[in-house]
């Protein structure tokens, strides 16, 4: 235990693994990705139109794959995002907690540092459970997985189940191989709203 | 989409809240993201009431900037409402808009600008246009109750048609928020 009573956790989960798992069960998923690594962990499991990147706004990508949630409710949305970025908007969580968009699940890649800043610390690494904080906002349901037969044990939840529902994924910290995410925001919007409407405009 | 021809009707002043509403619902707009204000209390009502519109109350006024982005993605209009001091919590958030091109319609309901009585209010009030404009965000003022609705009818075209984002501002002399003016 260390002093501020947290265990400390080592995780077994390679992100781009993990990633591509829960990507080659997604479907027609919508899929919408935080800045930073997590955008490149999704666009290194195959760039598709139902994809959209954000490569910046940090802290908006739950509320951007809410408010997709909310205009598409067929679908089903999965947001993939770090712990510092959910972090950066940790009160989308109660806003999304209390309207319950039942076709919407957040999938958290915590490293536990900010890998795209020089692996400083984040507030996961010392006790902040963003787990808790979902359901203690709202969420029907949340976990937190440290293992790849975790990461089996709920892909329903992430892709099938009525959510909202939030994984978090606690992943090893390691540097990882830059993978091209497509820079062209005014692109890579209008393919998705394409491809998450069928409509030209 | 096949949508009602939307038209601005004259009503009166005091009744704008009633006008955008109806603006809005006839602009099939379908999210509704809001801060609770007492300047937009009553158009926030409304909105509540319209089983048309899905509505979000946020905890900070930038989950609405990023809900509205998301909503366009989906195929879907939306509207963020918020205060003049909200405006500049949405600063890095509203970046996604001109990034990617998506188009966003605000309406802010100002503070410490007509008649304002706390003083907290003025340094945000005083720097929102501002802020919105060097954000890239379209300011459109308006101080006449009577001319609200057809203010926010343009705003939606050059928003939704034009693909721009662009915020309504609402002022204080028609809310008479905190003012005594």
């Amino acid at each position: 235990m260390t002093m501020s009573g947290q265990r400390k956790v080592v995780p077994a989960i390679e992100r781009r693994t993990a990633v591509a798992r829960i990507l080659a069960k997604r479907g027609d998923a919508l899929v919408v990705t935080g800045i930073g690594n997590a955008a490149s962990d999704v666009a290194a499991a195959g760039d598709r139109p139902e994809n959209m990147y954000l490569a910046g706004i940090m802290g908006g990508a739950s509320m951007v794959g809410f408010g997709v949630a909310c205009a598409q409710p067929k679908r089903r949305v999965v947001v993939i995002t770090g712990d510092g970025e959910i972090m950066a908007g940790i009160g989308s969580l109660a806003t999304i907690g209390v309207e319950k968009p039942d076709n919407l699940a957040i999938v958290v890649i915590d490293n536990q540092v900010f890998a795209a800043t020089g692996m400083q610390q984040t507030h996961t690494a010392r006790g902040v459970d963003i787990a808790g904080i979902a359901r203690a906002s709202g969420f029907p349901r949340a976990d937190v997985v440290t293992t790849m037969d975790g990461v089996e044990a709920h892909l329903a939840e992430i892709v099938e189940r009525p959510g909202p529902y939030l994984i978090v994924l606690k992943v090893q910290a390691k540097p990882m191989d830059r993978v091209e995410v497509p820079r062209d925001g005014t692109f890579v919007a209008r393919r998705f709203r394409r491809a998450a409407t069928g409509a030209e405009d | 989409m096949a949508r009602k021809a939307a038209t601005a009707k004259a009503r009166p002043a005091g009744d704008w809240p009633e006008a955008v509403h109806a603006l809005l619902r006839d602009l099939a707009v379908r999210q509704v993201a809001y801060v609770p204000d007492s300047g937009l209390a009553r158009l926030i009502d409304l909105c509540l009431a319209d089983p048309s519109m899905r509505t979000a109350v946020l905890t900070t006024e930038e989950e609405g900037a990023a809900m509205m982005a998301g909503a366009w993605l989906g195929g879907a209009r939306g509207v963020l409402l918020t205060q003049s001091g909200g405006v500049g919590n949405c600063i890095n958030m509203l970046s996604i808009f001109e990034e990617c091109r998506i188009p966003l319609l605000m309406i802010v309901s100002m503070r410490g600008q007509w008649g304002e009585t706390i003083p907290w209010q003025v340094p945000m009030g005083q720097a929102t246009a501002a802020a919105l404009a060097a954000a890239g965000v379209i300011v459109r003022p308006v101080d006449d109750g009577a001319r609200v609705a057809e203010t926010v009818q343009a705003a939606a075209r050059l928003a939704f048609d034009a693909m721009r984002a662009v915020a309504v501002v609402v002022s204080q002399r028609i809310t008479q928020n905190g003012a005594r003016g």
